[in-house]
């Protein structure tokens, strides 16, 4: 090693040994090319702060939280930011401030923009005064959401534009652009991400906000403002006007472009799907759609009469292949003559496209006839549309290793001390139907717990409660939902039941945070994104102000108390509301104690604890034994294992008030219980 | 243009193991390593829904250009797993000439538990037959000795280090960056034991 630290370019990451941590001069970091390892949903925060946008609103969603989340971390000073209560709210929110001039955005997931499909598809009416950008985060494969709906399609619906960025450099750009065109054209544009491109790194140059100089004043001016019918039926010819001007504009935006090759092959794609097409299709000519609707017809017939085949290789609907198709223009995609060829559902990737690579090899050489090439090259008949297939692997055969062991699986699970788990197991002495929702606590539906029967969308959990008893459901039936998301949309179906006269027990998991997607702050915890102190909207109050008289507050941790309050909950024959009340400890920090461990010689294997599904809990050949690299000590195993064989841990603790996983090992090891 | 050859060129690690261990800041540590070492470099991480106890992966590809930022299968360079069945979970990612890098960290999922499937009985012999390429790491025992539990994963990032073209100096710069300044040395240290194992 040598002597002295010697360090390199604290912008760029360029190896130039400086001996302080500097910004090289060399490639001129200090002006523009600050490159990071960022992520899609990182760079879309920073695009958005170089746009100088000024109020962003959301809630949180997977794979679009982080999105919100780095704005108000890195940007906070120079952007206003909130989680709204739900994405409708969010979105209006975002939509005033662009009506008054500033530049304005909303973030949410997929399905967050079915609750704000109200004020975007009128939105695209009236249009926007400032830029105004809806980010929306697809989740191809499912990856943590109840379906895979294709923003595209929502875009196409609504009339507005759609913009998709292929990575992380793209994403900081395409969020500049969209505020751009948004402000040119008076329209809302949608930007659309999806799992791989908002989780994904990426390298990405940064460059400075842009100087706005403008007040924000809000111009009246009804006729355009105000979508009565009268003056919205010039809005919707307007609107259509629109459109027009931005296909033209699509036309020779450089979010999209032509990538002439070899001409026997040509392929359009658009979002990550470019990324692996470049890997599988190396020499195939590609029409890379970064905005791709209002189609930009003439780009496609362009494109289309330049090569002899295309390929189209898009992920989720068949958004693009269908327009490409309904313009004459012959293609394969979804939809193929010799059967299946890109799938329509999941994420695709490297090794998805090389399979239909290799199909599109068997297929295409006898179909291939006499088109003459554009550029007048030879055509060599019958040749297979793409050469150089030795650069490319054969699909990978799965399950190379016929001697490997059953691997038993590990599906997501709720956490060592969640509060979730107490409340479920409770249930789970009852004979009830449970409606459920979306959030950590949908994890109650998996074994052992069974604890949940059906979940349809957040603020679901409620409504459809009520409506199976109503229906005359023979068994009671009880509505769970998050905190966050009975303030998202739960409230309203509590308003039913209490105004209908509904008799539903409906339970509140207040885990005093929005857990599952990381931990966000929501109007019951009394803190904002930006972290600022609060006004805590009470649930309780809620119900007492829309009418259920019998409320209770439990701490699911206390097994035979939530017995009891549920037991007495489900014999009342009018709505109770429960709210289960624990904070989250991962969220919280708090520490409940020391690891517990099994007293072998009571243990009578009976099994009851392992019916708690808790991860902590472990039963191998020797019995069943705490794993102490995670027991959070909720104690809930020691209430109800019948033989008290859970027993707290004596701990030698080296540093006071922490309990170092490296302690506990060593206790565990001195007394040998693994 | 399209250079296939530096496509071809793609390397990439692959980071299993269980919601919780810390595969996050190992992932970060690879990519800001190859990052300064003049790479183009794209990750992914694919958590599982739950915080803790779910299946998570971390990939990381570097070269003259990347593109997809997920690995295609039997294409890893490394396969690293800081659980002793993960590894198997996701063999296929490996390359048939790559490393597997195994911490014998075992941690019992609860469909195990429940008796759905038993937890298979594994060992450094055992494994062999199906990563001929391995080293089987002892990781939290040393990082015990080490003083923090914690740096098992940078002894597993010491362990696959001579395996990428990185120098010493461009991992230890990255540990500097990525680390909480009170954990830099014990990580330091970390590196160096997993280091010496190869």
């Amino acid at each position: 090693m040598s002597a002295g630290r010697r360090h390199d370019c604290v912008g760029c990451g360029v190896r130039n040994s400086f001996a302080k941590r500097v910004l090289c001069p060399i490639t001129q970091c200090r002006k523009r090319t600050m490159k990071k390892l960022l992520t899609g949903n990182e760079a879309i925060a920073r695009g958005a702060w170089e746009a100088a946008v000024g109020v962003a609103a959301g809630y949180p969603g997977t794979p679009s939280t982080e999105i919100l989340e780095n704005i108000s971390k890195s940007y906070g000073s120079d952007v206003y930011c909130e989680w709204a209560p739900n994405e409708k709210v969010a979105f209006e929110v975002a939509a005033g401030a662009a009506l008054a001039g500033a530049r304005a955005m909303t973030t949410m997931k997929h399905v967050g923009l079915n609750v704000a499909a109200d004020p975007l598809m009128t939105l695209a009416y009236i249009g926007v005064v400032g830029g105004f950008v809806a980010v929306v985060a697809d989740d191809p494969g499912m990856n943590s959401s109840q379906n895979e709906q294709d923003t595209r399609r929502f875009a196409k619906f609504a009339k507005v534009p759609v913009i998709e960025p292929s990575d992380s450099e793209e994403a900081r750009e395409a969020m500049r652009m969209a505020f751009d065109i948004s402000e040119k054209y008076q329209t809302p544009v949608i930007l659309r991400s999806t799992t791989t491109v908002s989780h994904s790194r990426s390298v990405v140059r940064l460059e400075d906000r842009i100087a706005l100089d403008r007040k924000v004043s809000f111009q009246k001016a009804p006729p355009r403002f105000v979508p009565i019918p009268a003056w919205a039926r010039p809005m919707r010819i307007r609107l259509e006007k629109r459109l027009e001007d931005l296909q033209e504009a699509a036309c020779v935006s450089p979010l999209n472009r032509i990538e002439w090759n070899d001409r026997r092959l040509g392929i359009v794609t658009s979002g990550i799907a470019y990324q692996y097409v470049k890997e599988v299709f190396p020499d195939a000519s590609i029409l890379k759609l970064g905005w791709a609707f209002p189609f930009p017809d003439r780009l496609i017939n362009e494109f289309a009469n330049g090569v002899r085949e295309v390929l189209v290789v898009e992920e989720l609907e068949d958004f693009l292949e269908e327009h490409i198709r309904a313009l004459g223009i012959s293609c394969e995609g979804k939809t193929w003559s010799e059967g299946k060829l890109v799938p329509k559902t999941g994420e695709l990737n490297v090794d998805v496209l090389t399979e239909v690579r290799n199909k599109l090899y068997k297929a295409i050489p006898p179909k291939s006839v006499s088109i003459p090439l554009p550029d007048g090259s030879e055509q060599q008949e019958g040749a297979p549309p793409v050469l150089n297939s030795d650069a490319v692997r054969e699909t990978a055969n799965a399950g190379t290793c016929p001697d490997l062991p059953v691997i038993p699986p590990r599906p997501p699970v709720l956490c060592p001390g969640c509060p979730h788990r107490g409340i479920f197991f409770a249930l789970g002495r009852f004979d009830v139907v449970v409606t459920g929702d979306i959030g950590c606590y949908s994890l109650g539906v998996l074994p052992p717990l069974n604890r949940m029967d059906t979940t349809l969308c957040m603020g679901g959990g409620i409504s459809m409660s009520h409506g199976m008893t109503v229906a005359g459901n023979d068994k009671r039936v009880v509505g769970v939902v998050g905190d966050s998301t009975f303030f998202h949309s739960g409230i309203t179906g509590l308003i039913d039941i209490a105004y209908n006269k509904g008799k539903s027990v409906i339970v509140v998991l207040d885990n005093r945070t929005t857990a599952m997607t990381g931990h966000q702050d929501n109007p019951g915890t009394g803190r904002t994104i930006m972290g600022e102190e609060t006004k805590e909207i009470s649930i309780a109050d809620i119900g007492r102000a829309v009418g259920i008289r019998q409320i209770y507050e439990v701490q699911p941790r206390k097994v035979n108390e939530t017995i009891a309050v549920l037991k007495r909950a489900l014999a009342s024959d009018e709505p109770v509301l429960i709210i289960s009340k624990t904070p989250c400890p991962l969220a919280s920090h708090e520490s409940l104690g020391l690891p517990l461990h099994v007293n072998k010689d009571k243990c009578k294997r009976c099994g009851l604890c392992l019916k708690l599904g808790c991860p902590g809990i472990e039963k191998d050949e020797d019995g069943v034994h705490v794993n102490t690299l995670l027991c959070a000590s909720c104690k809930l195993c020691q209430q109800i294992c019948p033989a008290h064989a859970f027993e707290e841990g004596r701990y030698e603790i080296k540093e006071p008030g922490s309990i170092d996983p490296a302690v506990v090992v060593a206790e565990k090891r001195a007394e040998g219980t693994t | 243009m399209i250079n296939d050859k530096q496509s071809a060129e793609t390397k990439s690690v692959v980071l299993v193991g269980v919601g919780g261990q810390g595969i996050l800041l190992a992932s970060t540590i690879i990519a800001q390593t190859a990052l300064a070492s003049g790479f183009d470099v794209k990750t992914n991480e694919i958590h599982g829904m739950a915080q803790r106890g779910g299946s998570v992966v971390a990939q990381i590809r570097f070269g003259e250009k990347v593109y997809s930022p997920l690995v295609p299968l039997r294409t890893a360079t490394v396969l690293v797993s800081l659980e002793r069945m993960e590894g198997l979970r996701y063999i296929d990612y490996l390359a048939p000439d790559g490393l597997a890098v195994i911490s014998d960290q075992k941690i019992v999922p609860i469909t195990a538990s429940s008796g759905q499937t038993p937890y298979p009985d594994l060992n450094q012999q055992k494994m062999r037959k199906w990563f001929p390429r391995l080293i089987y790491v002892s990781a939290i025992e040393k990082a015990e000795e080490l003083g923090n539990t914690k740096a098992a994963n940078t002894i597993l990032l010491g362990a696959l280090s001579n395996r990428l073209p990185f120098d010493t100096e461009a991992w230890e710069t990255a540990i500097h960056r990525c680390v909480k300044p009170k954990f830099v040395e014990v990580n330091r240290r970390a590196f160096f034991i997993g280091r010496q194992l190869t």
